[in-house]
């Protein structure tokens, strides 16, 4: 059917991801279409989310993911970020209309009147505790938490996958070597959240939602969040079959599909394509051009930056500050450069060094 | 003659010496009595006497720290109940998560411990952030944003140990290709970069008997010692240090000025 076929082609990731890339920053960027962030905008999407589910489990294939036990707690929190990114987002651009008309944000209406805590907040905590108490038993009486087949060392299921939260990271693989994917960037990822309050340089917007205080820091966090690793677990979760390859939502898991790989390093590259000789034997000559490079990305980049878009940064931030600052977030672009290096042209490896499994 | 008005079996009760022992303040429908109802019960006094209005608000907190608080109490009980039943060894483990079901009265303890799982990991998500967008991480909150963050990490790797105990292919498989990960950690895991560049001699440092993995496992793959490893782990282990975290992240809630609001 040609819908499927489209929805197929549509979640191929570098299709896929290269939509979300513009629908992210589409959405920050046209925040003043009021209506495109009203709630019957936010309802009217739902509706779609939901229909397309709906209609998706008519299809044995997608059928077959969606409903896997593990599955679909994923599914519940897509939509739940989904609702609350825009809840969020929507409180915010309510905020600094009010803010733009001098006014201070809803919640300081509040903020100084103090409640007693009993009964108000501890009704509210019951409360919360009942419905989740009634949501959790419901839930576990209808769907049975999975049991497979007892372990067997000796049957590695095809695919084998991670806990759908660290799909994320089974997703960077596609693109890293394991001491990136597994080790290193989850490391930088939970140092980069703790360095968060000390590298913010933005003193406003503490205790309430904005947005026009804030720009940089929700578009980076919140691309962080809601491409790199929620969109990255999506991925992971739904469209990764048998050996890694990817699968549209109505697409049969076929153990058998066969996707040609053509990767190539850059040292490949350069000695063979452009300078028409062999590979160096020597594993320093043959990948100074790689090494050159990724040093001068994260050399560079912070001193040209300095100069000019991150001036004021840097200003305010000082040295130490914005060195951190400009690594993390090198290091947090760096995944979607990879990913369009590998979608574009291939490229496998920009630093191959498998001799000390160095590669990059 | 007026009666006086008839008194329910409820004012009774408040009034006998047993209701009195236990709670020490009168009914609390006055200001006084309110905030020693929280100020003189161990578990409420958590919470401050007072709170911003706008810290009441659903739609600014979405309830959502609460609800990963909750969720892990739902999960100690419900953890606590399964321990009763399951025997983290290759020989028992699987035959008791099926025993667990059919043989249990009341058999969704399993269910409920698992779906609580899942959702406690998307509440902590929703709850960082919700944190995120109100700024709430700021002066003076780093600190507990620290903290915050590290509970965040425990919840996953709480997540983790305990994927592993079902002992099914499922199971199995997931804790190995995570636990693979640990195998290419720069100079600890033995097809880590710079691994090769530690050794005595001629003798090599870290090998498959002796790195990162190894450390995670006690083993060069997912067998019985793992699965006893991740069984203390995710019982006794990260519990207390996550429990430990939570004291000081509540604690700090309230000393760092409450739930955070508009200067």
């Amino acid at each position: 059917m040609l819908f499927k076929s489209v929805v197929d082609w549509l979640c191929n990731p570098p299709i896929l991801f290269t939509l979300i890339f513009i629908l992210f920053f589409a959405a920050f960027l046209l925040r003043k279409l009021r209506w495109l962030w009203s709630p019957r905008a936010a309802l009217i999407a739902f509706a779609l989310g939901a229909a397309f589910v709906a209609y998706g489990l008519t299809d044995p294939n997608f059928r077959l993911i969606v409903t896997k036990p593990d599955n679909v707690p994923i599914v519940a929190m897509l939509f739940l970020v989904g609702f609350f990114s825009w809840l969020s987002m929507y409180l915010a651009l309510k905020n600094d209309e009010r803010m733009g008309k001098s006014l201070p944000p809803e919640e300081k209406l509040e903020s100084e009147i103090k409640i007693l805590v009993w009964p108000d907040l501890v009704y509210t905590e019951f409360l919360c505790m009942i419905l989740w108490g009634v949501l959790l038993i419901v839930w576990s009486i209808y769907l049975k938490a999975p049991i497979e087949e007892p372990a067997n060392p000796a049957k590695t299921p095809n695919p084998s996958k991670a806990p759908w939260y660290f799909l994320g990271l089974q997703e960077m693989l596609v693109y890293y070597d394991p001491w990136i994917a597994g080790v290193l960037l989850p490391g930088l990822i939970i140092i980069g959240l703790m360095a968060l309050p000390y590298i913010d340089p933005n003193k406003k917007g503490n205790g309430y939602y904005t947005f026009a205080e804030r720009k940089w820091e929700i578009l980076t966090f919140q691309f962080g969040f809601l491409v790199l690793w929620v969109m990255m677990i999506i991925t992971g979760t739904f469209f990764r079959g048998p050996n890694q390859n990817f699968f549209g939502p109505f697409e049969k898991w076929d153990v058998h599909k066969l996707v040609p790989l053509s990767n190539i390093n850059l040292s490949e590259v350069i000695w063979v394509q452009v300078f028409n000789t062999g590979l160096p034997q020597n594993w320093f000559l043959r990948e100074i051009f790689g090494i050159l490079l990724v040093l001068a990305y994260f050399v560079l980049t912070p001193l040209l930056l300095a100069k000019t878009w991150f001036k004021p940064f840097f200003e305010k931030m000082g040295m130490a500050r914005y060195q951190i600052l400009v690594f993390l977030l090198l290091c947090m672009v760096s995944l979607p450069i990879k990913m369009y290096l590998r979608w574009l042209f291939n490229m496998h490896y920009v630093v191959a060094i498998p001799e000390y499994f160095f590669n990059i | 003659m007026a009666t006086p008005p008839k008194k329910s079996w409820f004012d009774n009760l408040r009034e006998s010496q047993v209701w009195n022992s236990i709670f020490r303040h009168g009914p609390p429908d006055n200001t006084r009595n309110r905030s020693l109802a929280v100020l003189t019960n161990v578990f409420l006094h958590l919470h401050p006497v007072k709170v911003r209005k706008s810290g009441l608000r659903l739609k600014y907190t979405w309830c959502a720290g609460g609800t990963t608080f909750f969720l892990f109490l739902v999960e100690t009980i419900t953890g606590l109940l399964l321990m009763f039943y399951y025997r983290p060894t290759a020989e028992y483990a699987f035959v008791d998560i099926l025993d667990l079901r059919s043989q249990v009265p009341l058999g969704v303890m399993r269910e409920i411990h698992r779906w609580g799982a899942h959702a406690m990991v998307i509440a902590v998500w929703l709850h960082m952030l919700r944190v995120f967008m109100t700024g709430s991480y700021k002066p003076p909150r780093e600190f507990n944003w620290n903290v915050g963050v590290l509970l965040l990490v425990l919840t996953l790797l709480l997540s983790f140990t305990g994927y592993l105990l079902p002992w099914d292919q499922l199971a199995m498989w997931a804790v190995t290709v995570g636990s693979n990960m640990a195998r290419a950690t720069p100079f600890l895991g033995n097809e880590g970069p710079g691994a090769a560049l530690l050794k005595v001699g001629d003798i090599g440092l870290v090998h498959a008997g002796d790195d990162a993995r190894f450390a995670l496992l006690a083993g060069r793959f997912v067998g019985s010692a793992a699965l006893l490893r991740f069984y203390v782990l995710h019982c006794v282990g990260i519990p207390l240090v996550a429990a430990v975290l939570m004291a000081v992240h509540f604690w700090r809630v309230r000393k760092d000025g409450g739930i955070s609001g508009p200067l």
